[in-house]
């Protein structure tokens, strides 16, 4: 792919290599972690088809299986699978913005730090409810 | 005095790349689709999580019985379908992509690709199935794990 033209305003004498959006710092570690929980949440997903294709055997089957899904290790992992798709889920919403936002390539940083902020927020009213869950406080 | 070509002349062949990477526009295809799906999802899975681990007694309460009590409804027949439908095709679009970046040598790379599409064709036939041929009170079964509309009915 060629590469874009370096945006107006940077100095065209910089050291780092120009004309792409994503090098580097928060563009591509959010790259990079949009990339593995993508692939995580995937791979939760075949295996979840399968857990709950076992609702078509009996019901003591299913009932079996979704209680390994209770125990701490794995209330432990969900709470993981819920932050992937929390993070994956905001930054799939930047990325669409800087794709189709005029501004977006603009703020794209600016609205990453937004991300965080959300996926703070979210895992801040999920946790607490989900491991008391889990762990039986209630 | 230089002279110009005849306005009417054809024109010089265009150099092509020395190979083409990609035909027609699927690839563009696909780059909608993931922005697309991927706005649906959003509301599709925080719903899902929502109803399933937060409200009422969330994890601990999922059973049977909940399943049941959910797939009675055509309401949550749909969206769990779109949900697995968009979901799959979303992940493994994205999983074939990461596939085309990283398995440099050719006969790595199909046998990933082919076994991505193989565990896609199982994965949607199996949910989909499960979907729409689900009994929620099945003969036989203990009452007290199936949802109470099975013995009230």
């Amino acid at each position: 792919m060629p590469a874009a033209p370096a945006p107006s305003g940077v100095p065209a004498t910089r050291k780092v290599p120009a004309g792409t959006l994503y090098r580097g710092r928060e563009g591509m570690w959010s790259w990079v972690a949009h990339r593995v929980t993508g692939v995580a949440i995937f791979f939760f997903l075949l295996v979840h088809v399968l857990d709950t294709s076992l609702v078509r055997v009996s019901p003591e089957a299913y009932n079996d299986v979704i209680g390994t899904y209770k125990n701490p290790i794995m209330g432990l992992g969900e709470a993981g699978l819920v932050a992937a798709i929390v993070f994956h889920a905001f930054n799939g919403i930047r990325i669409i913005l800087v794709d189709f936002w005029a501004k977006g390539p603009k703020y794209q940083r600016v609205m990453l730090w937004v991300v965080m902020g959300l996926f703070a927020v979210t895992m801040a009213g999920f946790l607490p409810r989900h491991l008391m869950h889990v762990f039986g406080g209630e | 005095m230089t002279t110009i070509a005849d306005p009417k002349a054809p024109r010089p062949p265009k150099p092509r790349p020395a190979r083409l990477t990609t035909r027609g526009n699927t690839e563009l295809y696909g780059w909608v689709f993931m922005r697309a799906s991927g706005v649906i999802l959003v509301v599709l899975i925080f719903g899902h999580l929502f109803v399933n681990l937060v409200a009422g007694e969330g994890i601990s309460a999922i059973d049977f019985g909940f399943v049941a009590g959910k797939w009675a409804s055509p309401f949550w027949q749909i969206w769990d379908l779109l949900m697995l439908w968009l979901a799959m095709i979303h992940g493994t679009n994205g999983v074939r992509t990461i596939i085309n970046d990283y398995a440099e040598r050719d006969g790595v790379r199909l046998a990933l690709k082919a076994s991505l599409y193989l565990a896609f064709v199982v994965v949607v036939v199996l949910g989909t199935l499960v979907i729409f041929t689900f009994d929620p009170c099945p003969a036989g079964s203990p009452a007290d794990l199936l949802p109470s509309f099975c013995t009230t009915a």
